[in-house]
């Protein structure tokens, strides 16, 4: 049995995590607890900062070296990380952050929230820039994902965030820890490590002439493109003959299966699309998803996020409702199946259970 | 990179030269400014102690922001103020390099207040140059939290009024006070004789980071003839006769194990 924050941490330190740099704030704690003692004992980096503002640029520092680095926090500290975040999206090096969301907005509630969609997903700081998003929905999810955002912050030298929230960290479930990976000895070419024998190393993010900058904003771009291609990812359940679609991320789309099989038990043709990239979104799926059911509808811990997303690929085709409880508030099976019974209401009669 | 050296058809010995540690570009400092004696006394100091190839700066936000270009050794440009922090993340994963921020007293002072003091608090094994001049110089010359009482600046205009933005900070009497602090003093760059005990003191800031003993820090008073309005030699008298007297040069801060080094 594992704690998610926990989980997290340990998966970390095993895709062999060099350094990290965090603050305390409910409910991530443990995970910096857990690094505390850890990364010593293998005679790893960690460091308690002063602020999740010098946490962030210690990991952007840290990231210039080119070692593997996390940071994580709870949404209020992820705000105040928002500046360092643009200028390592700046600086094209790669980092992993870990949000594990609370009920906000401002100092808001220490309880489970998906609020920060939009925050996580657009850019988390100023300037053209998005990251890559792994929402998790169980505790082995929160391990691979974990692992998984190494990985990829590594292939595309792009910022990844694992955004779960504080169910999945809090919460203790039986997973799979992966093996120990030693600590990689090579810095990549680029890396701040003493000009010997090569050409100094520069890591910066400023481009004083429009040309360069709009050239860098253009590489993004073009990374993105690649993103949106080869990475997303989903997982679906009961699809083949849904004729109503339920999406839902993370812990809100694992509630939903619970109400999507108690609606399949009575009947109903329900069937639930979980992302488990919110950026990129899958799209691409959701598009052919859609192709084939009546309706949409989206379940979300906050007013209607992601919702946005959903929108974009169902256009005007096919309606969508939403469902949604926030502030800390988490939905009972029951609500949601309550939703999913008023979805089929303002069905054709033929949909009906 | 290859220096060039003075050659004479004479042979005279060469006894000037560009440091290793600078790079052979024009700057974009204003006339009479004091960063370009800053600049070359760090470097003259990297290469004296035989650092470049080891050394990691860390440039910051304000007149120096493109300091990287200037030195010939690794760097990174952070975010205004945070340059501690980002020295720290860099010293951390690289323990056996020498890393140097170089931050105006917008970026330490104010901003950057809390990075600076947590990274002495922790003995961080870094070595600061803290250019002093009063002023914002970048963003065209407002009050900066050293601006001296009275001082007229394009955000105070009628003078520093302590009464309602408070006295200038003296920083490196802050730091002093931290334990983890090794080295921390107070130079001036407003005449040879100070010049040459800056750059005593920024090598043996350095040489406290080599030995591990702990933060250091050289203070620098600096000019900014442009921002104050005066001619490059006006803006030396200033610093002699108005920042001195607030701003005392001295050894604010020197451990045992440091004066050890001397």
């Amino acid at each position: 049995m594992l704690k998610g924050n926990v989980a997290i941490a340990e998966a970390a330190l095993r895709a062999g995590l060099e350094a990290y740099f965090g603050y305390p704030i409910t409910p991530q704690t443990e995970l910096l607890e857990h690094l505390s003692k850890r990364m010593p004992e293998l005679g790893r980096v960690f460091l308690q900062a002063e602020s999740e503002v010098a946490a962030i640029n210690m990991v952007y520092g840290a990231a210039s070296a080119g070692v593997r680095v996390m940071t994580s926090s709870s949404s209020p500290g992820i705000s105040l990380m928002q500046e360092g975040l643009s200028y390592i999206a700046g600086s094209n090096i790669p980092c992993v952050i870990v949000d594990i969301m609370r009920g906000g907005p401002g100092l808001g509630n220490i309880l489970p929230s998906q609020g920060d969609y939009f925050q996580m997903t657009r850019s988390a700081g100023h300037g053209d820039y998005r990251p890559i998003v792994l929402a998790p929905a169980s505790v082995q999810e929160a391990i691979d994902f974990t692992v998984l955002a190494f990985d990829l912050a590594e292939q595309y030298n792009h910022l990844v965030y694992v955004l779960a929230d504080g169910n999945i960290g809090q919460m203790m479930e039986p997973a799979e820890l992966p093996p120990m990976q030693p600590v990689r000895k090579e810095r990549p070419a680029w890396a701040l490590t003493g000009a010997k024998g090569r050409e100094r190393n520069i890591i910066s993010s400023i481009y004083l002439k429009a040309e360069e900058m709009e050239q860098y904003n253009l590489m993004i771009q073009e990374r993105l493109a690649v993103i949106r291609a080869n990475e997303q990812r989903s997982v679906e359940y009961y699809t083949d003959d849904a004729d109503l679609l339920v999406v839902g991320f993370g812990t809100a789309g694992r509630i939903a299966m619970s109400a999507v099989e108690e609606a399949r038990a009575m009947g109903f043709k329900a069937g639930l699309f979980r992302p488990q990239t919110l950026f990129p979104f899958p799209e691409d799926r959701l598009a052919e998803l859609v192709e084939q059911v009546e309706r949409v509808l989206v379940v979300e811990m906050n007013a209607g996020q992601m919702l946005e997303d959903v929108r974009l690929v169902t256009g005007h085709d096919v309606p969508v409702d939403f469902y949604g409880r926030m502030g800390g508030s988490v939905p009972m099976p029951e609500e949601i199946l309550g939703a999913i019974k008023q979805a089929y209401d303002k069905m054709p009669a033929g949909a009906q259970a | 990179m290859t220096v060039p050296t003075i050659t004479s058809p004479n042979g005279y010995e060469v006894v000037y030269q560009r440091p290793e540690s600078l790079s052979d570009v024009h700057t974009h400092y204003c006339p009479g400014c004091t960063h370009g004696i800053a600049h070359r006394l760090l470097a003259e100091a990297l290469d004296e102690l035989g650092l470049r190839e080891q050394t990691i700066l860390v440039a910051p936000v304000g007149c120096a922001v493109f300091a990287y270009n200037y030195f010939n050794v690794d760097a990174a440009e952070a975010a205004h103020g945070r340059a501690p922090a980002m020295a720290t993340g860099i010293k951390r994963v690289n323990p056996d390099k020498v890393v140097v921020t170089y931050q105006g007293d917008g970026d330490l002072a104010a901003i950057g207040t809390a990075e600076i003091i947590h990274a002495a608090a922790r003995g961080e094994n870094i070595t600061t140059v803290f250019i002093n001049n009063a002023i914002y110089g970048m963003t065209g010359g407002q009050m900066a939290p050293t601006s001296l009482p009275g001082q007229r600046t394009t955000s105070s205009p009628t003078g520093r009024d302590v009464e309602m933005v408070g006295y200038p900070i003296r920083m490196s009497e802050v730091l002093a006070q931290l334990p983890g602090a090794a080295y921390i003093v107070r130079r001036s760059l407003h005449d040879v004789a100070n010049i040459r005990k800056a750059k005593k003191a920024i090598v043996t800031a350095l040489r406290v980071q080599l030995e591990g003993l702990g933060f250091s820090m050289v203070e620098l008073l600096s000019s900014c003839p442009t921002n104050w309005g005066m001619t490059p030699e006006q803006a030396l008298t200033w610093i002699k006769e108005h920042m001195v007297p607030y701003y005392p040069l001295g050894d604010y801060k020197v451990l045992d194990s440091v004066e050890k080094l001397k």
